[in-house]
């Protein structure tokens, strides 16, 4: 038995059993891989680069391609300017990319490396780009990273050139797959608005099988439209944790002004999308969307009575809890624990964003949970010893729990290790929140099913 | 196209100019020394891992240890339980266990906070013994973990051994060094009366280097008791700490994977005067070598009358099938690349059983001789090299027309988008293979995937979906 979690819960302070998060230049990479002929590049020691391929080839089951400055000891005790130098010289000369998107390590970090100064004094081919991001893994975690990286996209391409702006609209996506990007682009196209989704890792980490080997697969956001979001009449970051801080920036830059929404994960959050999108350009929905929220609706109905009441426990990145919740809540489940590993705070502002926004949700619905950003997969298992769940939901890490206390196990979030699939099809948008509606059903009527007694086993449910 | 038509032209146009010297063909004009063993290039995508990666591959299955990895939580995060290698008994070693050093433990140090973390670790899980792993930052932050885990041993009266495993002094092989002497520490016998060295268990083996990948450790040993040789321990798969101590009263060290344990024989050689040989139970022609020398090596005729008897049974019980196997895949090609040398070794032999040429062979680590030894086995025509990027591969693979890689994690979807079948032959291994099962593990794996009608889709969409049709 995989069973190393005791009940009664101690205080801790001495580090972590089981994260519930990982390092930011993991999310650093997702994010530079969602612009078009860009090739990542990790500033430090080849070991975390590795990690990082590694871990998301796993995810998505797509090779990824990373450079690294593949620090030696000399590298660490007199920095790794030179190492910098060198990569960026072979990274165009040998796999010419339109843009480089260096991330550092804890290393480079630590020794404190002069990332702009060292690209600046670079030999940066004619037309390429290089753009960075600090990414220090000792804060924040791969949900920081990816928000670093997107702003290092704002400050390094976004260009605002005339006074007038046009009407499109940008859209931060957030750290999700590339299925849930390409629907929110088809809910935005199906609105008839212009838009730039940036970064975009749909078509790069989705690519189709064609027999060859891309080093760079057609899709992704084009560099000069990100250069064109500065030009944009407004910014919609989803996700406050993974796409905020780029909007604002932007906004600072570009004079572009920003708003941060939910992740379109559930009915309301979806709503709340299209919504906004209706009330900055005045569009009308169409019916073809109001077809599938009647349905999602539909669907909603005819199940509910197998949710409600029932307890869920749900774990991952904070931008897609939110969302999560919300959509359980809407079913009349109870999500009584609700735990992200990303410290709150992570735009310098106050702590605890994520527990206040989480709990206000648990208020509306007069319910109580425990929730909390910065804990861990031993914690949250803790909670559910003492507190067991009907249901649990979350990244691949939460077999362990579903095993030891024989929870029904709903696959959602990053990283999703030991399934596949999951890149493509979206969790966002009304048809995704119909998916999540099966997932969830599925996993609890199978449960059903398994458990009953022959006599009890029922035909129809 | 003849795979022994040497074509140098295929590396000179378009690869990196400092690659050529790590990339050669058999049978070439140009060169047959490789070099290797040399650092990667900035600025290019190796395949290669750190270090602490290196060590913690060693380590991880000491099962009933505490694995605490000082450092940033990404270092703990990827190296939860992704190893595969599989416990009979505790499942402590499958957690994850980090300080998760925040900014200010790197201004100021995360000694403190490493004490505490082990003292709440004891606590609440009383293993016997708790490795501590060095990461990038922990190496240049100076924090004194020797110190530190002194303390903590004396503290709780136990083993808390650091393992100096910082991601920038070197690569993999230095964490496998690492790995190999905190094992040290660990076996090293504590009480002042050393036990009488290596005399007293005649028969007793040491296996190294099997990290009990699916269970590989359990068939091997199996093997070994039925011609009468007890394994005293396994390094380190599906090792506990107190099995571990008693590996000097053994009579002989064998090693499967000697990149990672070579060093560790060598100096319980010089430590326990336990002299050590090298196996290999990849293929049915290296088990059965392996089983005749460790039988040889005892002078002990009815061992090696039950050897004969053992090969000849497994033989026999699975040649039908590695013969049914042999007829669906001769002449296929294969491409391999791993991260040790002697693996790539063993592969090329299990491909000449079932009738597979190899057309190219690679590794991460592989040292001097290792390539030496794999230019003297390969065919004419094969491309060899070591350290080896994406790009390089695909244009092997394509240009040398193989239909199957072996080759780890960051391979398969690689070799997939090219419409190349792939095995894995690392640690997301599922099936074990070792010894004769092994062996018919493997040719069903390359079969399953080499025959699968999926590739009858994939090779069409070159041109275009429906292109093929
Ligand atoms: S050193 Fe830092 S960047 Fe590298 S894997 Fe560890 S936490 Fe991540
Ligand atoms: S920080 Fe160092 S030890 Fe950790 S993964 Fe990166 S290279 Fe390896």
């Amino acid at each position: 038995m995989l069973d190393c979690t005791p009940k009664e819960i101690i205080k801790r302070s001495g580090g972590v059993i089981n994260p519930a998060k990982t390092c930011q230049p993991i999310g650093a990479m997702y994010a530079a891989l969602g612009i078009h002929n860009c090739l990542p590049h990790s500033h430090g020691s080849q070991g975390c680069c590795a990690y990082h391929r590694s871990h998301l080839t796993r995810h998505f089951r797509e090779p990824v391609m990373a450079t690294t400055s593949s620090f030696t000891e000399g590298a660490s005790v007199f920095g790794g300017g030179g190492n910098l130098k060198t990569a960026i010289k072979n990274v165009f000369a040998i796999y010419n990319p339109d843009v480089m998107a260096v991330h550092t390590t804890c290393l480079s970090e630590t020794i404190g490396d002069d990332i702009p100064t060292l690209i600046k004094s670079a030999e940066v081919p004619e037309g390429k780009v290089v753009i960075h991001a600090n990414t220090p893994s000792y804060q924040g975690s791969h949900i920081t990273g990816f928000s670093n990286m997107v702003k290092g996209m704002v400050d390094y391409l976004a260009r605002s050139d005339t006074d007038e702006k046009k009407e499109q609209v940008n859209i931060i996506p957030g750290f999700i797959n590339p299925g849930d990007m390409r629907e929110i682009k088809r809910l935005v196209s199906k609105m008839g608005i212009k838009f730039i989704m940036f970064p975009d890792t749909s078509g790069v980490m989705d690519s189709p099988m064609t027999g060859k080997f891309h080093m760079f697969p057609a899709g992704g956001a084009r560099v000069e439209d990100i250069r064109d979001t500065g030009n944009s009449r407004l910014t919609i970051a989803l996700g406050y944790y993974a796409s905020s801080n780029p909007a604002h920036q932007l906004e600072r830059n570009c004079r572009v002004p920003a708003m941060t929404i939910k992740t379109p994960i559930g009915i309301k959050a979806t709503d709340d999308l299209l919504m906004t999108l209706r009330g900055k350009f005045t569009r009308e929905i169409p019916y073809e969307l109001e077809e599938e929220r009647g349905q999602l609706v539909d669907v909603m109905t005819d199940t509910h009575h197998h949710f409600y009441g029932k307890k869920v426990a749900i774990f991952g990145d904070p931008d897609i809890l939110t969302g999560l919740t919300e959509f359980v809540l809407s079913l009349g489940m109870r999500p009584v624990h609700v735990l992200t590993g990303t410290p709150g705070g992570t735009l310098g502002g106050p702590q605890g964003i994520f527990e206040k926004e989480i709990n206000e949700m648990l208020a509306a619905a007069r319910l109580e949970g425990r929730v909390k950003a910065a804990g861990d997969l031993f914690e949250l298992h803790q909670w559910i010893k003492n507190e067991p769940v009907d249901l649990l939901m979350g990244n691949t890490y939460g077999k362990y729990i579903a095993r030891a206390e024989d929870i029904p196990f709903v696959r959602v979030g990053f990283p999703i290790l030991d399934r596949s699939t999951h890149p493509y099809l979206p969790i966002v948008g009304y048809r995704g929140a119909m998916r999540l509606v099966e997932m969830i059903s599925n996993a609890l009527l199978d449960r059903q099913d398994r458990d009953a007694a022959d006599e009890d086993l029922e035909l129809v449910m | 196209m003849s795979a022994a038509v040497p074509n140098d032209q295929l590396i000179n146009d378009h690869l990196i100019e400092e690659r050529e010297s790590s990339i050669l063909i058999k049978g070439g004009q140009r060169k047959n020394q490789l070099k290797c063993d040399a650092d990667s290039i900035a600025g290019c995508i190796s395949q290669r891992a750190c270090v602490y990666c290196g060590a913690r591959v060693v380590l991880n299955p000491v099962t009933d240890a505490i694995h605490l990895v000082h450092g940033p939580i990404g270092c703990a995060s990827y190296t939860w339980d992704i190893r595969g290698s599989l416990s009979s008994g505790s499942e402590l070693y499958r957690n994850s266990f980090s300080t998760d050093l925040k900014e200010n433990d790197i201004i100021f140090g995360g000694e403190k906070k490493l004490a505490r973390a082990i003292d709440e670790l004891v606590q609440k899980y009383k293993a016997p013994v708790v490795f501590v792993y060095a990461t990038c930052v922990v190496g240049v932050i100076g924090d004194d973990l020797e110190a530190v885990c002194k303390k903590a041993a004396q503290k709780h009266g136990i083993q808390v051994i650091p393992v100096q495993s910082s991601g920038f002094i070197g690569n993999k092989s230095a964490g496998y060094r690492a790995a190999c002497d905190a094992l040290l520490r660990l076996i090293e016998p504590r009480s002042a009366a050393r036990p009488p060295v290596n005399k007293y268990r005649i028969k007793s083996i040491n296996y190294l280097g099997d990290f009990n990948l699916a269970g590989e450790a359990w068939i091997i040993t199996e093997y070994l008791r039925q011609i009468g040789v007890e394994v005293n321990v396994v390094f380190t798969g599906d090792s506990k700490c107190n099995n571990l101590q008693k590996a000097p009263g053994a009579a002989l060290n064998i090693i499967q994977c000697a990149g990672s344990m070579a060093y560790l024989a060598q100096r319980m050689e010089e430590l326990y005067g336990i002299p050590y040989m090298r196996v290999s139970f990849l293929g049915l022609e290296d088990t059965s070598a392996s089983l005749r020398s460790i039988a040889a090596f005892f002078k002990d005729l009815q061992m090696q009358r039950r050897a004969e008897e053992l090969i000849r049974r497994e033989t026999v019980a699975v040649k039908p099938q590695m013969e049914g196997y042999r007829a669906k895949l001769r002449h296929k090609k294969a491409a391999i690349y791993v991260g040790g040398g002697f693996k790539a070794i063993s592969l090329i032999k299990q491909f000449r059983e079932l009738g597979i040429d190899v057309v190219m062979v690679g590794t991460q680590t592989g040292r001097e001789e290792d390539y030496q030894t794999l230019h003297h086995i390969a065919d004419n025509g094969t491309v060899i090299l070591d350290d080896a990027n994406p790009s390089e591969l695909e244009r092997f693979m394509t240009e040398k027309g193989a239909h199957l890689l072996v080759g780890g994690v960051k391979e398969r979807p690689l070799a997939y988008k090219l419409g190349v079948a792939f095995i894995d032959h690392n640690h997301d291994r599922k099936h074990p293979l070792s010894g004769y099962v092994g062996a018919v593990n493997f040719a069903r794996e390359v079969h399953d995937t080499v025959c699968s009608p999926v590739w009858k889709y994939a090779r069409g969409s070159g041109g275009g979906i429906y292109a093929g049709s």
